[in-house]
């Protein structure tokens, strides 16, 4: 059975990234940035990437990482939820480090397990963003995406959707005969901004004609169902944080805000929905654990895990951020107040790895509950 | 301090002495009980040794292991789980010397005076009357719900002594001889057609007062005691995936392919993934209590239980079609030991309705939740400063 609980360094560590995010990333901070034209803040990303050393956490101590596991960024991942912190993290050092550690070359010595290892380095030391460029809505169980073509290392192709690409100096690239690393910056790549549903994850079109890429992999498709699988197991860390902001958040309100001569939080109509959304923000945290026990320990069963939680957690992020909105009235729906980022996150995290749908057919699949003929 | 190895080794000395395989079964329990290894954290000398709750597993894994037999605990369940351990904090020594065995070994059975007709919800506002006379009490009133009645030779009983008083202060807990005269058990059917349950009227019945459990007008408090244990026994054990309501419908859906929609499938498949996730945080509370870590997410588990029994049960029936249509059995019974995924979907559909009641209904339990894990102000509340008697009613 996995381990649903919370070691004391893990603890810990949540304590140190809180800590942090309290003081360079408060809600006003957060929407400052996102109108700005760098959405990132570039210093709170050396902060947590370099300083605390985050970046790192699953790539081996061998190849410059911190050698935690999943169970450490999934505890990162809930701090970061909690404050919609715009910071390429889950796609960087999850999804593109998780992508990267899949390309098993068979030759130790070959010029891609050098390019890997030395592209692992560069990622974890947290001065180089990599983001796997595929679509941000691409689930880890269907059929891997592939807009590019490559011909003799040259690469010609548009991906739409792709989150953190304008952060990324390296764009891990599948296309037909592999897995590539393109330098954005570089002739022939073009990375268009897209105007996102969620303000704190930017998304752009990475256009590529004719852009020089080192070969990384043989095929894309083992690396990247990795990628994407780690990325949907620890989005649900992200939704769980995001939730359980969103309940503290309205509780806080409701008992302070007075209407009727009272706090309206102690209307029933009110506690009931605030107590439904307790049991979930529960539930949702026994599922993100097992999701991120069971990718650390290389569990067979992490694909089940990490449906179980997509398909849950999202609905439970949505829930608690609409209820919020809602719970606050009037100054829920402003501009000037957080709850709308949440909203936003929630909802676009609910679409991001694969809409809950798509998670619950791969349970259908992994537990034996087919659909009608 | 006892440790594993000392627990081992008394295990062993108490199967060496009797033998399971050569010793009758109340023995063996009355020795397992005499030893201090019926619950190790009961004090020496009632049946325990004062040591970590932690270390009964210890001697459950040895007993099991040896093939003695148990006291049945699901039979006993309310001795075990509400009296006991309301009799251990508030008992006099004589009530605790002469209650607790017989109750352990299962050789007494135990039930619970406490819902009445007109006290559901608002326990507190119970009716039933105990008059001091001499050195007796005489009570008068109704209870209902009370399972096990029927077999039952005691039960803890709450009853109002003062009706001057606000409601919580008035009350006093008894334990009451089950076969005493004016204790009358009748039959409660229910909408499954059986009668688990029970009404019991009491009529002039006299309690001694060396059977009072606490001090008179503190029996609101001592129930708590009560209350609470119900709720800690709840959910303590490991479940495996598909172990709940879930499993009798998953098991349905692949062997009756003829059966399958896709409306019933997305429906389907949303349920299960609710009930594996409720089976998650059940098994991440019993982890939080293995490492002495609870915290309050126990208040809501039975929340969750109830909803999915209730949603599970019902898409079963729905998914059975023809044969949704028709129900195992009516015949009045009475079951000893109730099983809620037993019987056929129709009775798991109905008997399922009873979890959003039993124990607290969900809707008392989300103002717990509320107020007592979220720190919600309380409803305004016009019960609390007047006496009993002047209560709307």
């Amino acid at each position: 059975m996995t381990d649903l609980l919370y070691s004391e360094a893990e603890d810990d560590l949540r304590a140190a990234v809180r800590s942090l995010l309290a003081a360079r990333c408060d809600a006003a901070a957060v929407l400052t940035r996102a109108e700005s034209d760098t959405p990132y803040d570039p210093g709170l990303w050396a902060s947590l990437a370099t300083d605390m050393g985050l970046a790192g956490l699953l790539v081996p101590e061998k190849l410059g990482g911190q050698g935690a596991t999943h169970r450490e960024a999934a505890v990162v991942l809930e701090e970061l939820g909690r404050s919609v912190a715009p910071t390429p993290y889950l796609t960087g050092a999850v999804v593109a480090a998780e992508t990267l550690l899949g390309c098993h070359a068979e030759n130790p010595a070959s010029p891609e397990a050098a390019a890997v290892a030395e592209l692992l380095g560069a990622l974890a030391d947290g001065r180089t963003v990599v983001a796997l460029a595929v679509p941000l809505s691409a689930a880890p169980g269907a059929h891997v995406p592939r807009a590019v073509r490559a011909a003799d290392g040259s690469l010609s192709g548009r991906v739409t959707a792709v989150a953190d690409a304008a952060a990324a100096k390296v764009l891990l690239v599948p296309a037909e005969d592999g897995l590539y690393a393109v330098e954005t910056g570089t002739p022939g790549v073009t990375v268009e901004s897209l105007t996102p549903l969620d303000l704190t994850r930017p998304l752009a079109t990475v256009v590529l004609d004719g852009a020089r890429g080192r070969r990384l992999a043989g095929s894309a498709d083992a690396p990247v169902r990795r990628g994407l699988l780690a990325g949907a197991g620890l989005l649900a860390s992200e939704q769980l944080g995001l939730a359980e902001w969103c309940l503290e958040e309205t509780v806080r309100y409701t008992r302070d805000r007075k209407q009727f001569n009272r706090p309206v939080g102690s209307f029933q109509a009110l506690k009931h929905r605030m107590a439904q959304l307790w049991l979930e923000v529960v539930s949702a945290r026994a599922a993100a654990r097992n999701a991120a026990d069971a990718l650390a320990t290389g569990s067979p069963d992490a694909p089940l895990a990490v449906a179980v939680a997509q398909t849950y957690c999202s609905r439970v992020a949505v829930h608690a951020a609409e209820e919020c909105v809602q719970l606050h009235g009037g100054i829920g729906m402003t501009w000037e107040h957080p709850a709308h980022l949440y909203l936003k996150r929630a909802k676009s995290d609910a679409i991001a790895f694969g809409a809950p749908g798509r998670h619950t057919q791969a349970v259908a699949e992994l537990v034996g509950l087919p659909a009608p003929q | 301090m006892t440790d594993a190895a000392e627990v081992r080794a008394l295990t062993q000395e108490l199967l060496a002495a009797h033998p399971p395989a050569t010793t009758d079964r109340t023995d063996f329990l009355r020795a397992r009980f005499d030893a201090g290894l019926a619950w190790v954290h009961y004090p020496a000398g009632l049946g325990g040794l004062g040591a970590p709750r932690s270390l009964q597993a210890v001697v459950d894994a040895e007993l099991a292991a040896a093939g003695a037999p148990d006291n049945d605990p699901r039979r006993i369940g309310i001795g075990l789980g509400m009296a006991a351990p309301t009799i251990l904090r508030f008992g006099t020594d004589e009530q605790k010397q002469s209650l607790l065995r017989p109750l352990w070994v299962g050789e007494e059975v135990w039930c619970q005076l406490f819902s009445e007709p007109g006290a559901g919800s608002d326990l507190a506002a119970l009716g039933t009357r105990a008059v001091r006379d001499g050195d007796d009490w005489v009570v008068d009133g109704q209870k209902v719900w009370t399972s096990s009645a029927h077999v039952a030779r005691w039960a803890i009983l709450i009853a109002r002594t003062d009706p001057g008083l606000p409601k919580h202060q008035g009350i006093t807990y008894f334990v009451c001889d089950m076969t005493d005269p004016g204790v009358e058990v009748r039959p409660l059917r229910q909408i499954t057609g059986e009668a688990e349950f029970n009404e019991v009227f009491l009529t002039g019945v006299r309690i001694p007062d060396s059977r009072r459990l606490g001090p008179v007008g503190e029996g609101w408090k001592v129930a708590q005691t009560t209350l609470m244990n119900e709720r800690v026994s709840i959910g303590g054990s490991r479940i495996p995936r598909e172990g709940g309501m879930i499993g009798p419908v998953a098991r349905t859906w692949r062997e009756r392919p003829e059966l399958r929609t896709h409306d019933l499938h997305q429906r389907l498949l949303d349920l299960w993934v609710e009930a594996e996730v409720a089976r998650l945080a059940g098994e991440r509370l019993r982890q939080q209590l293995v490492a002495g870590q609870p915290g309050p997410e126990g208040s809501g588990m039975k929340l969750a239980f109830a909803r999915l029994n209730q949603e599970i049960s019902g898409l079963e029936v729905e998914l059975r079609g023809e044969e949704g249509l028709l129900y195992d059995d009516w015949t009045m019974r009475r079951p000893e030991l109730v099983d809620f995924t037993g019987r056929d979907a129709g009775y798991r559909y109905l008997r399922s309705k009873g979890n959003s009641i039993e124990g607290g209904t969900s809707e008392v339990l989300l103002n717990i939740v509320a107020e007592r894990v979220l720190g919600l102000p309380s409803e305004p509340r016009s019960d609390k400063d007047i006496a009993w008697k002047d209560l709307a009613r």
